[in-house]
């Protein structure tokens, strides 16, 4: 039997909202001891919910509010989810990541106050995120990205210190900016299409093909969610707002935030609605590049890790938006084994970017939370004082540089045969090298904070909790399963999502079931 | 094409320019929320110039259904609700933006005693 899985997709934007809702009443009731597990209960539903919806139909659509007349594509209206491989895919990093990030905090917002409106404002971000992801609809992109967005700034300010407040404001700028940018698109495209359904607006653009309009489309939604992606040149933000967060929320941040509002939208929009063009591969690979060499250049001067690790967000997200871009480019030229592999390549880095990034930014929670200091000159010796967080640490640095076994050797790999055989071999090298000045970058922090004589004030340190522990191992494990298993769960969630990719403006008749 | 030709839309971009220059140039906290409230008035006011039709005979109508207006009537006199449907959320959506902003504002200048960013600034980048 099939599941319905249609009518699942409401209740993945839903009970986040609910339990965005009830911890606040919680902790207004006294009950403060109950927002966290009302939040953790609210991840572990979304977590088996996500997994739910790879038993259903290959595309499911949810159509809200019962608006469809006739199944005729051109005279639906209301608002659709759509969960389509892609979705899957998305869904399933945001729940992980958010299950484990929950768990981390636990223990780690002891130390912080008000903790009912923190779990708050974190499900409200997740809330934001799931509709990005299953939003079948332009407009509705745009405000579930806001609900996203206005929660992660409180998040960001959320130590009301003075370095939190200033990067706060300055993310909330730049976001806006971005907004505005996005927000434009969305009205060219309408007034291109008469339509905010991405599945009528693909068919729209089927049938119009090339366009003014849609060059001008095209660039304003690269820059708005490359501001939300923080490619470079639109990554000031990031390397101050991510490490100002608590570090659960950094995670949340780096690990699916920018994946969620920037990455995936364009991704969807570049691929399945606006059609994919010579011009918007061009495009992309250049962001791409230019990320991936100035964050990674960037990363290595850092000696805040928190800080550190947030460049190196920006230089993996641009492994990412590269490989999405050659795929673009050798889809055009009609290369559909290389776009395949290049696009595939991406969707796993993606992945695998979601889960080592976000366990070293818990890593180095765990390291702050133990001895109160993120800056890599007076750390030391954690080797022995606090084992599992650096055998954790080691296990993500490996990954993240492209050590096999781990799962970001694979996807390396992957990106790198990819962007060799679809004719850019100096690209290929650039990846390569990249990812070396990467393992250099980590070589330090493993110098600095794994080993090395354990300085005088940090002689009391000790392990973390054990609710943190097992977040960091359960991710760990998962960042050399990810590789190791590729084969094993590689036709049910990363094939799916790169076809869906790949089925172009086919979207249309994907969602409309024709 | 509204009634006046390219010069609304001109208007817009120009508009949506200041907005931009507003936030990059000045160095006054509360002048850069400014900035962005023109920014975002500028693309309600570019969505509101999209759904704008004019008939043709008479003036184009608020898009309310009434027993005359009604069918093809409407269709052909009204202009486009979507547009003023979206710019209705994307209003409330720019109002709570800067409604934080301003509290960070505040809570900046609480610290610092002062809007100027210049000696604001502790985080390099």
């Amino acid at each position: 039997m099939e599941w319905p899985v249609a009518r699942l997709l409401p209740l993945l934007v839903i009970i986040p909202l609910a339990g965005a809702f009830l911890t606040p009443v919680a902790a207004l009731l006294k009950a403060g001891r109950f927002c966290a597990v009302i939040a953790l209960a609210t991840t572990a539903v979304l977590l088996a919910l996500s997994a739910a919806t790879f038993a259903g139909p290959p595309v499911a659509v949810a159509w809200i509010g019962g608006w469809v007349g006739t199944s005729d594509p051109g005279s639906v209206t209301g608002i659709a989810m759509v969960c389509d491989g892609f979705t899957r895919l998305m869904l399933m990093i945001v729940s992980v990541v958010a299950f484990f990030a929950t768990l981390f905090s636990m223990s780690y917002m002891r130390r912080y106050e008000r903790v009912g409106l923190y779990y708050a404002l974190i499900l409200l971000m997740i809330a934001g995120m799931n509709g990005v992801i299953l939003s079948g609809d332009l407009f509705n992109i745009y405000v579930f990205l806001e609900v996203a967005a206005v929660a992660s700034y409180g998040l960001v300010g959320y130590g009301v210190e003075s370095e939190e407040l200033e990067a706060s404001f300055k993310y909330l700028v730049l976001s806006a900016i971005a907004s505005a940018f996005i927000l434009l698109g969305i009205g060219v495209v309408y007034n291109l299409t008469g339509t905010l359904n991405l599945a009528q607006v693909a068919g729209a653009v089927r049938t119009l093909g090339e366009n003014n309009a849609l060059w001008v489309a095209t660039g304003l939604f690269i820059a708005g969610f490359g501001l939300k992606a923080a490619m470079v040149p639109f990554h000031a933000w990031l390397p101050d707002a991510h490490p100002s967060a608590p570090a659960p929320v950094s995670a949340m941040l780096s690990g699916v935030l920018i994946k969620a509002t920037g990455v995936y939208v364009l991704a969807r929009l570049v691929f399945n609605v606006l059609g994919a063009t010579g011009a918007s591969g061009t495009l992309l690979i250049t962001l791409g590049m230019a990320s991936m060499l100035v964050g990674v250049l960037l990363a290595v001067e850092q000696w805040d890790l928190k800080r550190l690790l947030a460049y190196h967000s920006i230089s993996q997200m641009g492994y990412v938006v590269l490989a999405l871009g050659i795929g673009v480019e050798a889809h055009v030229k009609g290369a559909y084994a290389v776009a395949a592999l290049a696009v595939f390549g991406g969707l796993f880095h993606m992945m695998n970017h979601a889960l080592f990034k976000s366990l070293l930014f818990l890593c180095s929670g765990s390291v702050v939370y133990g001895t109160g200091t993120r800056d890599l000159h007076k750390l030391g010796g954690m080797g022995v004082k606090m084992p599992l967080t650096s055998m954790c640490t080691r296990i993500a640095s490996l990954s993240i540089s492209g050590v096999p076994p781990f799962n970001g050797f694979f996807s390396k790999l992957i990106i790198t045969i990819a962007v060799v055989w679809a004719g850019h071999p100096i690209l290929g090298l650039l990846t390569v090298l990249v990812s070396f000045v990467t393992l250099l970058s980590f070589t330090k922090v493993q110098r600095y904070v794994i080993h090395g004589s354990v300085p005088k004030r940090l002689s009391e340190v000790r392990e973390s909790p054990v609710l943190m522990g097992i977040s960091l191992a359960a991710l760990a494990v998962m960042c050399l399963g990810a590789g190791l298993l590729l084969p094993v769960y590689k036709g049910t969630i990363l094939d799916p999502a790169r076809d869906a990719l790949l089925n172009g403006l086919g979207y249309v008749t994907s969602v409309f079931g024709g | 094409m509204t009634a006046h030709g390219f010069l609304p839309y001109v208007l817009c971009v120009l508009l949506f320019a200041v907005g931009i220059y507003a936030i990059a140039v000045k160095k006054n906290l509360v002048k850069i929320i400014i900035g962005v409230v023109i920014l975002e008035t500028s693309v309600n006011a570019f969505l509101v110039l999209l759904g704008y039709r004019v008939p043709e005979s008479g003036d184009a109508v608020a898009p309310i259904i009434t027993p005359a207006l009604n069918g093809q009537a409407f269709l052909q006199r009204s202009v486009d609700p979507v547009p003023q449907a979206l710019i209705l959320t994307a209003i409330v959506i720019g109002l709570s933006v800067v409604a934080l902003m301003v509290v960070m504002a505040v809570r900046l200048y609480e610290k610092y005693g002062t809007f100027d960013l210049t000696k604001i600034r502790k985080l390099r980048g």
